[in-house]
């Protein structure tokens, strides 16, 4: 006998998302989720009872490190975006495609840590950690927005002019303001990278964060993480179009020190350090074979495991953290006074790097995955809830319609409940990234090998665990946007550029 | 070297100088060539200034680039936020001492102050056992000049948090397997070299079978404190760093304590570069050596701290290459 009547099947959506939570589940026995230290509550009693009391005094030079970080960041993101502008230009070639695709999948920190090894000390280190994956990130999030655009205009142009003054003319006034809001998103961003690249060096607020955060300097910490804020914070008032030509031309001045480039260093790092040891030896393929499966078996296989174990569970807390933070600033669930609190604390959570606030839960609670877990989903949890929220405002209600919980777990959710995944899943690739590089701090991730071997002076095995990393985030980013086509999830100009 | 000389010497630096106007001067002909409008001229501007800070970097990195001045550098081992105050004092003697203006370079780990040793921005370290061979095996020529009175028989502790319920003993403690252990720095000789030596050598197996987790805490203050408060059972620290904070009343001596001594090796020395004379002339490295000898004010010797220097040379360090070679650290 045949049934007629349509069979009730769960949307795609809902599978997705059920699938995703049994993989989480399914990675929970292999994660360390221990609390090691033995009284954690002590030391978080030490950690607020600094904030009563912050104190820049004993740093030797607070403004200093200000503006370091400031021209870091003004110099790497501006050179990026005028790079990556001209390679938007030209991204329908798959191999400018797939170059920008694996250079954006390795970290700045890493970028840093390698770059630290051919220019020591010099500000091109920094300069280019940061330049260098933004040129990339820049170049395909350009071209997403030219893609989105409207091309009628300039394809009416075109006819009777060259394509230069067509694309000035008739296709950058229309998007201008979407690349300004993408690019002063960025410099936000590009403050956050320049922080964190003092925890391995660089003169920026980071470096006198982490020696006050390893000696348990907690006023000091303080000190600099409210300094941090106060810069996110007033982005706006000191970053005007027309003040950004002053601070280029002083920037160089700031990051300039004195130590220099040596070309034969250059020259040896890739000539003799990258070059894999039994190469280097002179000996054969089945050495260098074995050279490769050791490390591949030893160190990157346990690493990608922990690095993707990580991330997963990582990925599921953001969504639960998202879904409950983002009526905090949503204007159907809150009045104007309570949003505006709901926005400062997203505003702290988000503007704090996941490698900060990792450090300071690992400090409370010992070496596990844990800290890192959290620190990743209060993060990205933040920026997705922050998004959220503004989304949701614009949701046209019914006038009957229901209110409180029965509003936002029938009405709201459900029909934000697309555009919740294609951010999450746009956050997947950027939170492995993220959890590669919490290895620094000790976690074994793929970050804390190739730490390891940097540690070591072996380049060779960096190097071949880098481009393993790289490569493991290329291959979630396909499966990502695989996925985020096959359930139609799009995020159009507006939203990229947030 | 004046800074025209530096900019031909260094192809580098004449690929950055050379490229950036040329740039400029092209983009500056198409803007030409396409007119301008209120937009362009936003963008011109924009652009312009990006192309002019460019070239400000590369020549004031051109210019500062002449190496007149003595870097040297000191691996962080402990308590990092007043390296600039400790080595400050440091920098001002060897200057006044050798007459040459001598700056100190912060660096953020002992692989950057590798790094920065091979790289010639730094040419004078005080390297641990460690470091220094690996230091002196990537540049050649380069020597170890001067150690600790105390570096001949360097040593490093074992301490462990007292709800372990372990207790100080004459032979290797071989009842800390099992427990959680932490090393300080993954480049250090006496928190990570020599312990996973003594822990492979008396336990027959690498320290990741040996004990529940393994950890390094990045320095020796960081180790004394990790345990202190349990986050790890057990570690290994440096002995000289564990009587500075004891003295310093930062140890509390009913939490964490020390459960075994290592058996001596050599440790931290000088190490310079085989090519400052150079630079500085004849006979630059004997006299900077001098001058370490020569170190017998006790608020400079806190800075390390040792109670004063003695010759060193790059043999006394062989036992640290071998050990480090057995282990798997150097290739």
């Amino acid at each position: 006998m045949e049934n007629n009547a349509p069979i009730f099947q769960r949307p795609s959506r809902w599978k997705i998302s059920g699938l995703f939570i049994l993989i989480a589940l399914a990675c929970l026995p292999f994660a360390d989720l221990t609390i090691n230290t033995f009284d954690p509550m002590a030391e978080l009693d030490r950690l607020f009872s600094g904030l009563l009391s912050p104190s820049l005094y004993p740093i030797e030079s607070p403004i200093d490190a200000l503006l370091q970080t400031v021209a870091f960041a003004i110099l790497g993101v501006s050179s990026g975006s005028v790079i990556g502008f001209s390679l938007a230009q030209i991204f329908h070639f798959r191999l400018v495609r797939t170059i920008c695709a694996l250079i954006r999948a390795v970290h700045e920190l890493f970028w840093a840590l390698i770059f630290l090894q051919i220019f020591g000390l010099h500000p091109l280190t920094g300069l280019l950690a940061i330049g260098l994956p933004y040129t990339a990130t820049f170049a395909k999030v350009y071209a997403e927005i030219l893609e989105e655009g409207d091309r009628r205009a300039f394809d009416t142009i075109r006819h009777s002019s060259s394509f230069t003054s067509a694309f000035f003319y008739a296709r950058l006034p229309d998007l201008w303001q979407h690349f300004i809001a993408y690019t002063s998103y960025r410099l936000e961003c590009g403050l956050r990278s320049s922080t964190i690249l003092g925890f391995i060096g660089l003169p920026t607020l980071g470096y006198y964060l982490s020696s006050a955060f390893l000696e348990g300097q907690y006023s000091e910490v303080w000190a600099l993480l409210i300094l941090f804020y106060l810069l996110i914070a007033s982005i706006k008032y000191w970053v005007r179009p027309k003040l950004l030509p002053v601070y280029l031309l002083i920037s160089p001045f700031i990051i300039a020190n004195d130590s220099h480039i040596s070309f034969d260093n250059v020259h040896r790092f890739f000539t003799q350090d990258i070059i894999p040891l039994p190469i280097r030896n002179g000996q054969g393929i089945s050495e260098l074979w074995l050279w490769f499966y050791n490390l591949f078996i030893n160190e990157a296989l346990p690493g990608i495991v922990n690095s993707l174990v990580l991330t997963q569970l990582a990925l599921i807390l953001t969504g639960f953290i998202t879904l409950v933070w983002f009526p905090l600033i949503s204007k159907l669930f809150f009045a104007r006074f309570a949003r505006s609190i709901g926005h400062f604390f997203l505003v702290v959570m988000r503007s704090t790097p996941e490698y900060i606030l990792a450090f300071i839960l690992l400090t409370l609670w010992g070496p596990s995955m844990l800290p890192a877990i959290i620190a990743l989903a209060l993060h990205n949890g933040a920026i997705i809830a922050h998004l959220m929220g503004h989304y949701s405002d614009a949701l046209p209600l019914r006038l009957d319609a229901t209110k409180g919980l029965n509003r936002y777990a029938y009405e709201v959710v459900p029909r934000i409940y697309g555009q919740f995944m294609a951010f999450l899943f746009y956050r997947w690739e950027i939170i492995l990234r993220e959890s590669a590089i919490l290895g620094i701090l000790g976690i074994t991730t793929l970050g804390f090998y190739i730490d390891s071997a940097i540690q070591d002076i072996r380049l060779d095995r960096a190097m071949v665990l880098i481009i393993i990393t790289a490569l493991l985030n290329v291959c979630i980013d396909t499966i990502s946007r695989h996925i985020r086509s096959r359930l139609r999830l799009s995020m159009g100009p507006e939203i990229i550029s947030k | 070297m004046t800074a025209f000389e530096s900019i031909v010497r260094n192809p580098l630096n004449r690929l950055m100088f050379l490229s950036t106007p040329i740039t400029f001067i092209i983009y500056q002909l198409q803007l030409i060539k396409n007119g301008s409008n209120r937009m362009q001229s936003k963008l011109r501007r924009f652009i312009q200034s990006s192309f002019l800070a460019l070239l400000v970097t590369s020549f004031s990195s051109t210019v500062l680039s002449a190496p007149k001045t003595l870097m040297f550098s000191a691996i962080p081992d402990q308590d990092q936020t007043q390296l600039i105050k400790r080595f400050a004092i440091v920098a001002d003697y060897l200057s006044t001492k050798l007459g040459i203006p001598v700056k100190y370079i912060p660096v953020k780990s002992y692989s950057a102050a590798i790094t920065a040793f091979r790289n010639n921005q730094i040419q004078l370290a005080w390297f641990g056992g460690l470091s220094g061979v690996r230091a002196r095996l990537l540049v050649p020529g380069s020597e170890a000049i001067a150690q600790g009175l105390e570096d001949t028989e360097f040593r490093s502790y074992f301490i462990a948090h007292h709800s372990t319920g372990l207790q100080a003993s004459k032979d290797f403690p071989k009842n800390i397997s099992d427990k959680t252990f932490t090393f300080g720095s993954k480049g250090s000789t006496s928190g990570r070299l020599m312990p996973e030596f003594f822990i492979r050598e008396n336990l027959q197996k690498p320290p990741n079978d040996v004990f529940k987790r393994v950890g390094f805490s990045g320095n020796h203050s960081r180790t004394i404190a990790l345990v202190q408060t349990g986050a790890y059972q057990v570690g290994a620290t440096n002995y000289k760093v564990w009587e500075k904070e004891m003295k310093a009343g930062k140890i509390d001596s009913s939490k964490v304590s020390v459960i075994w001594k290592t058996p001596a090796y050599p440790d931290y020395q000088w190490t310079i570069r085989g090519d400052v004379d150079q630079f500085w002339g004849e006979g630059f490295k004997t006299r900077v050596q001098q001058a370490l000898l020569e170190i017998k004010d006790p608020a400079l010797l806190k800075s390390f701290p040792r109670s004063g220097f003695i010759k060193a040379s790059n043999n006394d360090y062989q036992p640290i290459l071998e050990t480090a070679r057995k282990i798997g650290l150097i290739d």
